[in-house]
């Protein structure tokens, strides 16, 4: 899937054709990667499709059925309020990718163009940016994106843009390093030199080259947006019930730890794995990427 | 290097100063009117009123934040609303507690990544090693509340080793901190395996065994101390994953911590019991990262800054 994009985006510079193939080719090479790929293939499909192949209404409540055990009929089992388990899983998988792409559009977005100015133009812009970047990060992992749910209110939606707003100052402040040492190189120099303007110089000399490292962060970044938006509702912060969101059926199916262990099992083994999957394929499309390691 | 430990604590200033007013600014970003929101739908105009001037948020911005910046500076978070205690009060309840929970994290993360990423560098492509970076990519990818949840299941629930929840005994800590450690665990061990091959291949390695040493010194002594640097740096790191998860072990486990103060803070709409908490750990985030940054500056002799 990288991959896929880079070769869209990257066409333009014909030398860089053959850099792609060569990272592909690379990538193949890795068994973790195509697991971490193969494993995001189901991840999409099973989200894309979930309404044909859920075997059951994931809102469908049967009182009657509460906290069943796993069975043949409910391959994983019934929640406290009898809905079947792998149906409110599918759903959860369709819940999780647009959280992965939304909060993941919203830092290359901002985080991106950002870097890219701040780190073009330096001086003054790019120190205030940069100690804006600093603030940002002062706070330790989820406790900003808890900040701004509290000042957004709690649910999905917000839970998403703040996980997205988290992730700007990590995209900014890598594509700033790549920008500051592209800008004085001297393919960008001979572009100035002809007359290209800023925009331009930007947006076919510089991003195309930080394209690597803004894919393998893209990956990591959907894992940790999944991982932080489930976290998110398990506290209560994010998705609400019903919403069959693994962070939130985990929530709620916790005070039944002791009666219906499948009910607490089964959405964190989801997590888990849609997580697993992006980090493999990111491990891997970094090694294939990274120029150093191909010696 | 005296003139980078300086530059270093100068521009952990501003920072200070933003993450300060970030908190300020968080009660008043609040869209619509947030003593109403504070307040809720059922509150009367007249406690409204109150609010708003209790919060000061009749007076104007830079007032406000200026007087924000001299009550935090005395240690003064204000009074919750809910139970009209002096915030100062219940952090300095609740900090030990997470200061308890994320030191014996570290441990666990510490010893358990070190150890686990030597096995591994000793003999690389092994079955042990395989089998020690898929329990740590696995630990990198599992959700820490649920594998709270899972830990609870089985080492309480199942085989009653441990109590589920709660404080008080080293036996209550033993579920949280290594929830809460084993991510850290996974980084560190990730870290330690590659920085130990590394320095495994470098020269001075095989002049050591060249010269006949012991393997467990060549290990030891020549390879690891010099594998250390770059995983001290990740240790310390793991400030952030550590007060993070804090937040989500915290709640797991009902362990009364400045976590779990914060959640039940938003849940309850408390601003003032927020503002307190999310200052706090993000101050500790701060003065952490700073000291070890510092302390990794006089520790290396190698390195020069500018």
């Amino acid at each position: 899937m990288a991959t896929g994009i880079a070769e869209k985006l990257a066409v333009p510079a014909p030398a860089r054709a053959g850099r792609t193939q060569l990272a592909w080719r690379q990538f193949r090479r890795s068994r973790a990667g195509l697991l971490g790929l193969g494993i995001i293939l189901v991840f999409l499909l099973v989200g894309l499709l979930a309404p044909s192949i859920a075997p059951r209404d994931p809102y469908d409540v049967d009182f009657d059925r509460g906290l069943e055990r796993p069975s043949r009929e409910s391959l994983f089992g019934r929640d406290e309020l009898g809905r079947d388990m792998l149906s409110r899983i599918i759903y959860g998988a369709r819940i999780s990718l647009v959280i992965g792409v939304i909060a993941m559009a919203i830092g290359v977005g901002v985080g991106v163009p950002l870097g890219a100015l701040s780190g073009y133009y330096g001086g003054v812009p790019d120190l205030l940016t940069q100690r804006v970047v600093d603030v940002m990060l002062a706070f330790p992992g989820i406790l900003l994106a808890i900040v701004i749910v509290a000042v957004l209110g709690v649910g999905l939606p917000q839970a998403m843009i703040a996980i997205g707003i988290v992730s700007i100052p990590v995209y900014a402040r890598l594509v700033r390093g790549q920008t500051l040492s592209l800008r004085n190189q001297e393919f960008v120099e001979a572009a100035r030199a002809m007359g290209a303007g800023v925009g331009r110089i930007i947006i076919r000399h510089v991003l195309p080259n930080t394209l690597g490292v803004v894919i393998v962060q893209s990956t990591l970044q959907i894992a940790s947006a999944i991982l932080t938006a489930a976290a998110l509702g398990f506290l209560g912060l994010g998705a609400q019930p019903p919403t069959a969101e693994w962070g939130a059926m985990l929530s709620s199916a916790r005070q039944y730890l002791r009666l219906a262990p499948h009910a607490v099992t089964f959405p964190g083994v989801a997590i888990m794995i849609t997580v697993l999957g992006f980090n493999l394929l990111g491990d891997a499309a970094r090694d294939a990427l990274d120029p150093r390691m191909r010696i | 290097m005296r003139t980078y430990i300086a530059k270093r604590i100068l521009l952990s200033i501003p920072v200070v100063f933003g993450v300060a007013f970030i908190v300020f600014a968080m009660v008043r970003a609040i869209p619509g009117d947030p003593a109403q929101v504070i307040g809720g739908q059922a509150a009367t105009p007249e406690y409204i009123a109150a609010l708003r001037k209790d919060l000061g948020l009749d007076r104007p911005v830079v007032v406000q934040f200026g007087g924000y910046l001299s009550s935090i500076a005395r240690g003064d978070f204000g009074r919750s609303i809910r139970s009209n205690a002096p915030v100062t009060e219940e952090l300095w309840a609740r900090l030990p507690n997470t200061f308890q929970l994320t030191m014996a994290s570290m441990v666990v993360a510490t010893v358990v990544g070190v150890g686990a990423g030597i096995v591994s560098a000793i003999r690389p492509y092994s079955l042990l090693d395989a089998a020690v970076m898929v329990f740590a990519l696995a630990g990198l990818s599992m959700p820490i509340f649920w594998s709270g949840l899972m830990m609870m299941l089985v080492f309480s629930i199942i085989l009653g080793w441990f109590p589920p929840v709660g404080t008080g005994s080293l036996a209550h800590l033993v579920l949280p901190s290594v929830t809460l450690g084993m991510t850290s665990a996974a980084i560190i061990a990730r870290m330690t395996r590659s920085s130990m091959l590394e320095v495994l291949r470098a020269d001075y390695v095989r002049t050591a065994r060249a010269k006949g040493q012991v393997e467990r010194l060549v290990v030891g002594r020549h390879a690891f101390k010099n594998a250390l640097i770059p995983v001290i740096t990740v240790i310390g790191l793991q400030t952030g994953t550590l007060l993070s998860g804090a937040v989500l072990t915290e709640s797991v486990f009902a362990w009364p911590g400045v976590g779990r103060l914060l959640v039940e803070g938003i849940l309850t709409r408390d601003y003032p019991v927020v503002q307190g908490s999310v200052m706090v750990v993000a101050l500790v985030f701060v003065f952490v990262n700073l000291a070890v940054d510092v302390l990794y500056a006089l520790v290396d002799p190698r390195i020069h800054y500018q």
